[in-house]
């Protein structure tokens, strides 16, 4: 979209320093905007140039490593990828909500996949070694592929922070936890039975927490299936349960 | 002073560091991960394309083995890689793709039966083997004699990531996230440890340990255009450097990756050209076929992206209102393809382009990508002048890939380079040198020694902005440093960079908080990413010849007579200005695969004199061996295999030669 006079822009972001006792509060900036330009270019524009004590987290800033997660106008999503011209003259930034805040627009959302990691042992569970000069098993190509399909998500917090049920509920494994027990079930590597499955999500932290608000699903960056994988699981747990 | 001790400290989170990590912890050693960023946030989740290993399940991928592999890999890399090394790679790939797909890694598998794929512009039909049918299937990589690059979408990098990270996990590996080591710990040629800083509290920490592996990967961001991660600037092959002990391997030899959406640098899969996708002009003309009748865009990276340049010099760039640019056109692929193969592709054009790549021509034009150069390491890993210090993946230059690197060459080298240092390291741990012999007394003053440095940028009374330093250090990597080189301009470069490195002593930080502190970051950081900055200019503008990567206008022929050999950099003195520069040649007398033509590209390499004594004895050993197994010439021309660890030593079986 190119204009003659380029719009200005207010960046109006939360500002918060926790190791300092500052509370949280708004702070405006001021931008001129660019063609093409994205919310990873404008903030790094006012850390160069307004503020260098400004934090928040951009790695990749093409989408893929989900770093940059943070409400944008009041939404959970990546903003890296979010180009200015989408969003009004006047955008607010807020840290994503539920992750420890370090400062700023910048949350520990490491710490807690971590724990979720731990907490559901997010890997194949297997008891053979696998002999690595041999010829692999194979997989039906269909299968390999719908399993990528729910490992696409990179753990970027957006399901996390637009959850209901997380407001109420703190230890709810949230959509991300969901997902994976999902991608792994898929997995015909992975040795463990619904039984096992239901020990880790068969109860109201787990699948039968989620009041089916289903914000994980509007929000999610990949646009991963979570509606009908967390309606899918809840069947099985359901299943597994009663036996 | 607070100290924490570990047998095994690997400093970098990403895909290399994981898994030394993951090999010294199965070995019984505790082990401690340092992270800039959660692990899984690395930036080896974007690798797109796929990582080759030999497999040979398509195909258009069957007769392949490690002897292919190897071969391509040394053209690849314009005879300067270390052709041991290649060979433990070649070896150990298929290795580490089996691995990974017992640990989770959904590789996209072969499909029986006819498939329509797209070659040098034209439909063509593929019929792939009944018994090969969900076998670990491979794509089409530039610079490679057969389909060899595994993948899983194109997200390969962020599927190996996830299941690696979690490996980790599984192993009970802690990761200590915003954390950065800004110095190694060291005395007499012994490396201990590190001193690394919180970034969020900004505390110093002294991490002391029997062995330290830097795996931080590359340093792009010395460039103003580079598809690399804002977090890869270098600074673990930086503190190496710092130590004066260790040394940097071929810094000059930096790729720039054909096809990046224009002007954001971000990277968009050689995949794309794998699969069928065509460089066109602002004509619409593709021009490649013009410049490379054998491998068009499929040449090596090298090669490719500096065809674009010129084509643009020529005055058929496509205009635009931030410079020209050129297309990668893969509406041909057809849009089911798009969605199931390149889908990260896809996204990226959506989001930061506003296009359907299925319909419309993606801008492109190379940028900055990957480093070949790193912390010089011998085939085992461990540093050169620095015992104890480990290094692998992109940080290293164990030198997998002289001058230029192949597509799908770097993801596999990750987790290679990872199994096998991982391995060695656990060695060290359990021999006599591995003993830790640390004071409390050398800790304290190390940890000393950089809390007055952060004290001076803190509280000196510099009035230099980190900042503007670091933008015109880009700018002159990005101008001067780039993929045409020339010695008036690279003499310019070392010049303002000295005059830089100078300014940065002088910097100035006005955010005087405790913590979290980015500001404070960018100073210590860009002192130290002018130090890499000039190691790669200073070694461009000493190497006056043209291989791979490093291309001299003034000197455009490859020059093995005089050059055949690697760049080391050191810098013993805190207050030098240049790096001291030293050079370890590469002998032909015991290379497997001489010097000669690349099969792409230019054909007016100087000769060195051994080339053609080499080539003879190289033939008369391969008559004397007459039709003798490969395994028994190879073994013959170039040993190798007491490189590589008990473990990995088998021979990789594929279809058809399993009994």
């Amino acid at each position: 979209m190119t204009t003659d006079t380029p719009r200005q822009l207010t960046l109006r972001i939360l500002r918060s320093s926790p190791s300092e006792g500052m509370a949280p509060h708004w702070q405006d900036f001021r931008v001129e905007e660019a063609e093409g330009m994205t919310l990873f270019i404008a903030l790094n524009e006012v850390r160069d140039t307004l503020d260098p004590s400004l934090q928040f987290d951009f790695v990749c800033r093409a989408g893929i490593c989900g770093s940059c997660g943070m409400l944008i106008d009041g939404r959970p999503g990546l903003a890296c990828r979010s180009l200015t011209r989408d969003l009004g003259p006047l955008i607010t930034l807020a840290p994503l909500p539920v992750f420890a805040l370090i400062g700023d627009l910048s949350v520990d959302t490491g710490s807690w996949m971590r724990g979720t990691a731990e907490r559901l042992e997010t890997w194949i569970h297997s008891q053979a070694e696998p002999d690595l000069t041999a010829v692999e098993t194979p997989m039906a190509p269909e299968l390999a592929e719908a399993i990528y399909e729910l490992d696409r998500c990179i753990e970027c917090g957006c399901c996390v922070a637009g959850c209901g049920t997380q407001r109420m509920r703190e230890d709810f494994v949230g959509a991300v936890g969901l997902n994976k027990i999902a991608r792994f079930r898929l997995d015909p590597r992975d040795e463990r039975s619904d039984a096992d499955y239901y020990e880790l999500i068969g109860d109201d932290a787990g699948v039968f927490g989620c009041m089916s608000l289903l914000g994980c699903h509007d929000v999610c960056p990949k646009g991963l299936p979570l509606q009908t994988q967390i309606a899918f699981l809840r069947r099985k747990m359901v299943a597994a349960g009663l036996k | 002073m607070r100290i924490l001790y570990t047998d095994v400290l690997v400093i970098g989170g990403g895909l290399a560091g994981l898994r030394a990590a993951v090999g010294a912890r199965r070995r019984g050693h505790d082990v401690v991960i340092l992270s800039l960023v959660p692990a899984k946030r690395s930036h080896s989740a974007a690798a797109q394309g796929g990582m080759q290993a030999s497999l040979g399940n398509t195909a258009k991928g069957q007769g392949d083995n490690e002897d292919v592999h190897f071969e391509d890999t040394v053209r690849g890399s314009d005879w300067g890689c270390d052709q041991a090394v290649a060979r433990l790679f070649v070896h150990a790939a298929p290795q580490a793709v089996r691995e990974l797909a017992a640990w989770g890694v959904p590789w996209n598998r072969v499909r029986a039966g006819e498939r329509e794929v797209v070659m040098d512009g034209r439909r063509v039909t593929l019929s792939e083997r009944p018994e090969a049918h969900g076998l670990i299937a491979a794509r089409d990589f530039g610079g490679t004699k057969k389909w060899r690059t595994c993948y899983v979408s194109d997200g390969t990098g962020h599927a190996m990531l996830y299941a690696v990270s979690d490996k980790a996990v599984a192993e009970g590996i802690p990761v200590h996230e915003r954390m950065e080591a800004i110095a190694l710990i060291h005395e007499g040629g012994r490396c201990h440890g590190a001193i690394v800083r919180n970034l969020v509290t900004g505390e110093l920490v002294a991490y002391v340990a029997k062995a330290t592996c830097i795996a931080t990967g590359g340093f792009g961001r010395i460039y103003r255009v580079t598809s690399n991660a804002v977090i890869n600037e270098g600074i673990g092959a930086a503190i190496a450097l710092e130590t004066g002990a260790a040394c940097l391997g071929n810094m000059e030899a930096v790729q720039f990756h054909p096809t990046t959406i224009f002007p954001a640098g971000i990277l968009v899969t050689e995949g794309c050209r794998g699969d069928g996708g065509l460089l066109k002009d602002a004509a619409g003309h593709r021009f490649m076929p013009d410049y490379e009748p054998e491998k068009k865009e499929l040449a090596s990276r090298d090669v490719v992206s500096r065809r674009m340049e010129e084509h643009i010099r020529a005055g058929h760039g496509v205009n635009s209102r931030f410079g020209e640019h050129l297309w990668l056109d893969i509406t041909l692929l057809g849009a089911a393809h798009i969605d199931s193969r390149l889908r990260e592709v896809k996204e990226i054009c959506r989001h930061f382009l506003g296009i359907d790549p299925a319909r419309d021509f993606i801008p492109v034009r190379p940028a900055q990508h990957y480093s070949m150069g790193g912390i010089r390491t011998d085939a085992r890993g461990e540093a050169y002048g620095l015992a104890g210090l480990f290094a692998c993946g992109e940080a290293a230059c164990w030198d997998l890939h002289g001058f230029n690197r192949l597509g799908g060459n770097s993801v596999a080298e990750t987790v290679v380079a990872g199994m096998i240092v991982g391995e060695n390291i656990a060695d060290f741990v359990e021999s006599s040198a591995g003993e830790l012999q640390v004071s409390t007394a050398l800790v304290r003053e190390f940890l000393a020694a950089e809390q007055a440095k952060l004290d001076t940028l803190l509280q000196g009374n510099g009035n230099e902005s980190a900042t503007e330093i670091r933008r015109r250090m880009q700018d002159i990597m990005t101008d001067k440093v780039g993929i045409f080189r020339r010695g008036d301009l690279l003499a310019e470069a070392v010049d303002e960079l000295q005059a830089l490195l100078q300014r940065s002593r002088r910097i100035g930080v006005a955010t005087r908080r405790p913590g979290s502190n980015p500001e404070l970051v960018a100073a210590y950081r860009v002192q130290k990413m002018l130090k890499l900055a000039l190691c790669v200019a200073y070694g461009a503008l000493q190497r006056t010849e043209s291989r791979g990567a490093h291309y001299r206008e003034d000197h455009p022929r490859r020059d093995d007579a005089n050059w055949l050999k690697r760049t080391l950099a050191s810098w013993s003195d805190p207050f030098q200005t240049l790096p001291t520069l030293a050079y370890e040649a590469l002998d032909v007398r015991h290379m497997e695969l001489p010097p000669g033509w690349r099969g792409y590209g230019a054909r007016d390499a100087i000769e060195h004199p051994a080339t053609a004594l080499r080539a003879a004895e190289i033939a008369a050993i391969r008559e004397a061996f007459g039709h003798a197994e490969r395994f028994t010439v190879q073994q013959a021309l170039m040993p190798y295999e007491h490189l590589v660890p008990v473990r990995f030593r088998g021979r990789n079986e594929r279809l058809g030669d399993a009994s």
